[in-house]
């Protein structure tokens, strides 16, 4: 492990991502494949499941230190990490670099077979191992046990690395990276290989993302070069149909086939060996449903006839990458989605084809772009209309106009200490408007504000604490922050009836006093006229 | 048993001695435990420090002030009061403030540390009845390792980018960080160190009190154009991301700091390196420190103040934290 920890170090040393992605390239080149397969899992970002939890390896910190709960829990509030605070407690100058046994070695050997262990045992050979190791070693075993190693290091770095190393294209790489693999030395080899055999027919292909619209619409030129179609506001995924199977995968590469029978159902009829890129949406017969109607669908895996009729939902499709067992994301979009259109001719009505907007100028689909958020669209995509399907973000060829978030002025009357990057400062804030004489909060949110903002925030919090529970401030209720956010909806989880969906600060309006920032029932009147299960 | 030091909308005041310590508005009297910008503030009449580290003070608080330097142990009448300055081991000329009245005695820290500072005086432990401590660090998570080990990793981060042509910029406090990281490598190499304006300007106070630190030179009277490559620069803070980085290149960035313990810290900073080093105590040698006080009474006063108050009742020592406006280590910049 003592490689690997290094290489943890160096990953950790820098900013820079082409020094990043040098430093993965030389591990690699000097690691026997049954180590670098391990690396690879946990640099993507897997984790092993259902092993030790955060909280259990605080337990064990709190068993194995003596401490008292309450300060172990201030200490975690201020490394905003479990692997990092129980290393900072444990560890104890024990010897630097001794430690030799590879990484596959402590994976497989030492750390996966805890699983059969009795939590006592488990107890006994963790600690064993903390006794062992220096303070570096001993902060990535705990990584190792609870996952979630974020260490700057995005797929795309390992994509990069790997290419790198291989020689091969980084398309063909992030595409052998989709889907179920295990970490063995077969799998990377097979990783490598140039030479190598057809894939698992449920690995889909990288998604193709778009980036955001930042400037006019006619820096991109003349409007007939470029297709647009609604930015649909749902679930992105990419339904594979092969081998007389389908696979249902979401964006962040989870496989949801059995999450939407519906669609699963209706896409057997689909012609075999094609692949369709779109968006899973809540649909009845009258058209799109916000939202908030899809959501009661996700993370849902018992389906109850009254859920299947409430949210009804449908498979919209916007591009294809596959045609009769064929690649065809070299071919131009418009010839993909001639082929789309020609696989959807009559495919069951769960299958829908997305239409392409037609306008004249610019200005017609900026005034169609307005219309959104009445239609429970997100705003408009703009496609150039002979590009290839491209992976990950490659900036060019596909833009998202959304439009304009809404905006509310409301008052800072909670204030908590962030987590991770964060710990030390009072980053985590929870905002409020006025109902007659009170402030009800409304929303939580913690992005938006710039370094120097933070610091000063931080500050003013410090100084304007009306009384705190346990590690929540509760503030003088005198700043008042712009926040932003994509949509609303009605709660009745929350006191104040409605959640925002998305929000972040804008801007810190100092110019504002608290008494002139919104009422709640200006927020309310922000509710799209529709009842979630209404008809627009 | 009436308390000798107590709260008031201008800050810790002894009624007996009819002062106040480290004020944060202006007052008639104010004894300083040290020069950092949340301790010592301008506008009161009368100051009282060490006298080492009175050159330091004048910088903050400005020609016009009135500084009265007193010799460490040195007992001086305040009222009904005896007041004496005893070192802290902070920075230069930090100091400890012991008031006797009656024979109970109260110890005031301001900020200090236990390890061993080529660049200033070595905390001196006063016995006392109560203790008002600070509690920067007052948590388990917070354990310094040993000098030689940090500042081996900081000449190798230099070594390692000298080796590849690039600068490394080191940020730290300008005021006793700075100076007592001149002071370590000029122990340990003849290199000569670039300084960022903030920090030569405070040099001087050092040398003249006979501190030995590494050669220096101002970046500024570089020639502009010529490179960095291979250099150490230490800079405060408020420059890093600034256009004066621009000089640098390509470099390497650290900050010398006990908060770099957390990873955190430095991520969100965006530093490609962290050193721990502070001049605050850890908790360890802080609650070594309270006990080798024998006080029976502790008061922190900033910091993990509430964490620090509620391990000592638990452990049957009477504290609790006093609301003070020290920030801790605040952003310092002439």
């Amino acid at each position: 492990m003592h490689r690997f920890g290094e290489l943890y170090d160096v990953l950790d040393g820098t900013t820079r991502t082409n020094a990043k992605v040098e430093a993965i390239a030389r591990y690699l080149r000097e690691t026997p494949p049954e180590d670098a397969a391990w690396a690879v899992f946990f640099l993507t970002g897997q984790r092993l499941k259902r092993l030790i939890s955060g909280r259990m390896l605080r337990d064990w910190a709190l068993r194995w230190t003596g401490l008292p709960a309450w300060l172990l829990a201030d200490a975690h509030a201020a490394v905003g990490d479990s692997a990092e605070t129980v290393t900072l407690l444990v560890h104890r100058g024990a010897s630097a670099e001794s430690e030799t046994l590879p990484l596959h070695c402590w994976l497989e050997e030492r750390i996966l077979p805890l699983r059969a262990q009795s939590a006592e045992q488990q107890y006994a050979e963790v600690t064993s191992w903390w006794r062992q190791l220096s303070a570096r070693e001993l902060f990535v075993l705990n990584k190792l046990l609870t996952g979630g190693f974020r260490v700057g290091v995005s797929q795309l770095l390992v994509v990069r690395a790997l290419a790198a190393v291989s020689g091969m294209p980084r398309a063909t790489i992030a595409h052998r990276l989709m889907g179920r693999w295990q970490p063995t030395a077969a799998w990377y080899r097979g990783l490598l290989d140039a030479q190598r055999a057809s894939a698992d027919p449920s690995r889909p292909y990288p998604f193709f993302l778009a980036s955001p619209l930042e400037q006019a619409p006619q820096a991109l030129g003349s409007i007939g070069g470029w297709l647009a179609e609604w930015k649909w506001d749902g679930i992105r995924a990419q339904l594979i149909r092969r081998g007389g199977e389908v696979f249902l995968w979401s964006r962040g590469e989870e496989l949801v086939t059995g999450r939407f029978p519906e669609i699963a159902h209706a896409a057997a009829r689909l012609p075999d060996g094609c692949v369709l890129d779109g968006e899973v949406l809540a649909w009845d017969e009258r058209g799109v449903l916000p939202f908030a109607v899809l959501q009661t669908r996700i993370g849902r895996d018992k389906l109850t006839p009254r859920v299947l009729e409430s949210a009804p939902v449908s498979f919209l499709a916007y591009d294809l990458l596959e045609h009769r067992g064929q690649d065809v994301r070299a071919s131009p979009l418009h010839d993909r989605r001639a082929r789309l259109a020609a696989v959807l001719d009559g495919a069951p009505g769960r299958f829908l084809l997305s239409k392409e907007l037609a306008a004249g100028d610019w200005r017609q689909l900026e005034s169609l772009r307005e219309a959104a958020r009445a239609r429970h669209v997100e705003g408009l995509m703009l496609k150039l209309r002979d590009s290839t399907y491209g992976t990950g973000r490659q900036r060019g060829a596909w833009w998202k106009w959304k439009v304009d978030p809404l905006s509310v002025d409301a008052v800072l009357v909670y204030a908590q200490a962030g987590s991770g990057r964060r710990a030390n400062l009072f980053t985590d804030y929870t905002f409020a408007v006025w109902q007659d004489d009170a402030l009800v909060p409304i929303a939580k949110a913690y992005a938006g504000l710039s370094d120097g903002e933070i610091l000063a925030l931080d500050r003013w919090i410090r100084r304007h604490t009306l009384e705190r529970f346990g590690p929540v401030r509760q503030v003088v209720p005198a700043q008042v922050f712009e926040l932003a956010f994509e949509g609303i909806s009605r709660s009745s989880r929350h006191k104040s009836g409605i959640a925002l969906r998305f929000p972040r600060i804008a801007r810190w309006r100092t110019d504002k006093p608290a008494s002139q920032a919104d009422r709640l029932a200006e927020v309310h009147a922000l509710l799209p006229e529709a009842a979630p299960n209404g008809r627009p | 048993m009436t308390d000798l030091v107590t709260l008031t909308p201008e800050g810790l005041y002894c009624p007996q001695g009819g002062f106040h310590i480290d004020p944060w508005r202006p007052v008639a009297c104010a004894l300083i435990t040290h020069a950092h910008a949340d301790h010592a503030r301008r506008g009161s009449r009368e100051y009282h420090a060490a006298r080492s580290g009175v050159g330091l003070l004048r910088r903050r608080l400005g020609p016009e002030a009135g500084i009265c330097g007193h010799g460490f142990g040195e007992p001086l009448a305040f009222g009904d009061a005896t007041v004496s300055f005893h070192p802290a081991g902070h920075v230069l000329g930090s100091a400890q403030i012991r008031i006797e009245v009656g024979g109970e005695v109260w110890v005031i820290s301001g900020d200090y540390k236990r390890d061993p500072d080529p660049s200033c005086e070595t905390f001196e432990v006063v016995p006392c009845d109560a203790f008002v401590t600070e509690a920067t660090f007052a948590l388990p998570i917070y354990r310094w390792d040993p000098i030689d080990q940090v500042m081996g990793a900081l000449l190798g981060w230099w070594d390692a980018n000298a080796a590849v042509g690039r600068a490394s910029v080191l940020f730290c406090y300008a005021l006793g960080k700075a100076q007592r990281v001149l002071a370590e490598v000029g122990r340990r190499t003849d290199r000569p160190v670039f300084v960022h304006g903030a920090i030569d300007a405070l040099l001087d106070a050092y040398r003249c009190e006979g501190i030995a630190l590494a050669p220096t030179a101002p970046v500024g009277a570089r020639i502009k154009g010529e490179s960095f490559a291979g250099e150490l620069v230490i800079a405060p803070p408020s420059a890093f991301g600034s256009p004066w980085m621009r000089r640098f290149g390509d470099a390497s960035t650290g900050f010398a700091s006990g908060w770099m313990r957390v990873r955190g810290n430095r991520r969100w900073r965006g530093f490609d390196r962290g050193f721990v080093l502070s001049d605050h105590v850890d908790w360890p040698r802080l609650l070594q420190t309270i006990e080798a006080t024998g006080a029976r009474r502790v008061l922190p006063t900033h910091g993990y103040a509430d964490a620090l108050a509620r391990y000592l009742r638990d452990v049957g020592v009477a504290a609790e934290p006093l609301e003070t406006q020290f920030d801790g280590e605040a952003e310092d910049v002439e």
